[in-house]
């Protein structure tokens, strides 16, 4: 009988989800609607010096973090079950294809931060 | 002068599988009088005594108790004799033997995977606190019992596999009923180490193979809450898998 | 004796068989939009790397059409996935006994789509007075 290693991308999943669940929604809001549309009028928050500043702010650059390697470790973990629930057989090439991206993605997120 | 029930006729159609017969199962319909008062298991007993000898299922105690008339009725995981076949007239219904189960002859499934699995998860009590008769009984809180007492309602009616897609999909899943056993035993505080049990829960065909769906706990006629059982032991065994893989953890 | 000879069935499309399964499917789907804004989100911070006329640039393709309706399909997608994902999280708890009562499942699932309002309603808060 093998040990099973799903704890820890579990985890992942259950953080990302928590996360999404809570602010996934506002921050579609905020970023892809009230901020392209000017809704916030003069106060924007999605303009480039805006968002420099929040990323280079300690705080800012963990919660940038932090929100998009769990959005993206949550909806791996969930795509790759899904797809065994549409009859996909899993191998290590879903695997890659789900977690693999997940992994780029959190390594980017990193780089990406420390460019700004 | 007391009035006699109305008797009206429902459609029945059932999923017939008879090997020696045919290669495939087909569907079969029946037109059965009945009155409000009347299960699908008395639907089925009907059928059997009017129309086709032949029509083979399992019943004993009609009242819910004993595990036994667990079908499909229009899809739904159901015990024949606690639905009602007033509840779907006048569409009518169709029976099926239980999913995810073999059929063997109508809506008679092949159990023994199920009967296989019981004794694996050591469905009894290694008293933690060892102690002899005259020392009295184990005492338990009322807030201990909770811990648990649900979990103690299942009847062995397996309608949770033919529930869940996960056991549907891959029969290595331990599944919800016996994993809610399990978890009876474990949250017991009565019950001491089972390391057997623990690592066939923890292990490919444990816990781990559920998403979630939920459906189990919608058609468990007892509210045992299997569901619950299989996703609190995800927490515990997320917990310890931590302390097995971190150097001087517990194992 | 008859000869045994067990019939197994499909499991082909066995999630649009009952309602209850085809709202978990619903559910899980969710994932591959939130996969959507999360690479959303990680190229908008690329651009942000990659200095002010890249990020004018892709700012310049957030106000097209075809991101407007994608983010408002987004967030139609999320807001049911916040309410999904409360309304299973009961299943996924321990018992949570308060004042000797046992918290239903449906307090639980209450207080969490009540969290997500009032974190909600926070970022956009913060949002709006670091920005004035």
């Amino acid at each position: 009988m093998k040990h099973s290693n799903q704890a820890p991308f579990w985890l992942l999943f259950g953080a990302g989800g928590m996360v999404s669940a809570l602010i996934g929604a506002a921050l579609v809001f905020l970023t892809g609607l009230a901020g392209p549309l000017g809704l916030f009028g003069p106060a924007n928050p999605i303009t480039y010096e805006h968002l420099v500043a929040f990323a280079r702010n300690p705080l800012g650059g963990l919660f940038i973090f932090f929100v998009i390697a769990l959005f993206l470790w949550h909806a791996a973990h969930r795509i790759y079950h899904t797809l065994h629930d549409f009859g996909i057989h899993l191998n290590a090439f879903w695997w890659l294809c789900c977690y693999g991206v997940a992994a780029a993605g959190t390594l980017v997120a990193l780089v990406s931060l420390f460019k700004i | 002068m007391s009035s006699l029930p109305e008797t009206r006729t429902i459609v029945v159609e059932v999923l017939r599988y008879q090997p020696d017969k045919a290669e495939t199962p087909y569907l079969e319909k029946f037109d059965v009088p009945f009155t409000d008062d009347m299960s699908v298991l008395q639907g089925l007993q009907y059928i059997k005594d009017h129309f086709d000898g032949s029509l083979t299922f399992r019943w004993s105690c009609r009242m819910a108790i004993c595990g036994s008339c667990g079908v499909m009725i229009d899809g739904v995981p159901s015990l024949g004799c606690k639905t009602f076949m007033r509840d779907y007239y006048p569409k009518g219904f169709r029976v099926e033997a239980l999913a995810h189960f073999p059929i063997e002859r109508d809506l008679v499934v092949d159990a023994s995977d199920f009967i296989d699995k019981l004794p694996r998860i050591e469905p009894w009590i290694e008293p933690k606190l060892k102690k002899p008769l005259e020392q009295g009984e184990y005492l338990q809180t009322p807030a201990q019992l909770e811990q648990f007492e649900s979990f103690s309602h299942c009847i062995n009616c397996m309608l949770c596999y033919a529930a869940c897609p996960q056991y549907g999909l891959d029969q290595k899943f331990l599944g919800p009923g016996l994993t809610a056993l399990a978890h009876r035993y474990k949250a017991d505080s009565r019950d001491g180490e089972h390391p057997a049990r623990d690592e066939l829960i923890h292990s490919t065909e444990g816990v781990w193979n559920c998403t979630a769906v939920g459906y189990c706990s919608e058609v468990c006629p007892k509210h045992v809450d299997p569901a619950n059982a299989v996703n609190q032991n995800k927490t515990a065994s997320a917990l310890g898998w931590f302390a097995r893989v971190i150097p001087g953890g517990r194992r | 004796m008859t000869v045994r000879k067990p019939y197994v069935r499909s499991m082909e499309g066995w999630w649009n068989r009952v309602p209850f399964f085809r709202r978990y499917m619903a559910r899980e789907v969710t994932a591959f939009f939130v996969a959507v804004y999360g690479l959303v989100m990680l190229a908008g911070l690329v651009r942000l790397s990659q200095g002010q006329a890249a990020f004018e640039g892709w700012l310049a393709q957030l106000r097209g059409g075809w991101s407007i309706a994608l983010h408002v399909v987004l967030l139609l997608v999320f807001m049911y996935h916040t309410y999904s994902w409360f309304e299973i999280m009961p299943k996924t708890m321990p018992p949570v006994v308060i004042g000797g009562r046992k918290l239903a499942p449906g307090t639980i699932t209450g207080l969490g789509l009540a969290a997500a309002a009032a974190a909600s309603t926070l970022v956009l808060v913060i949002a709006w007075v670091l920005a004035r």
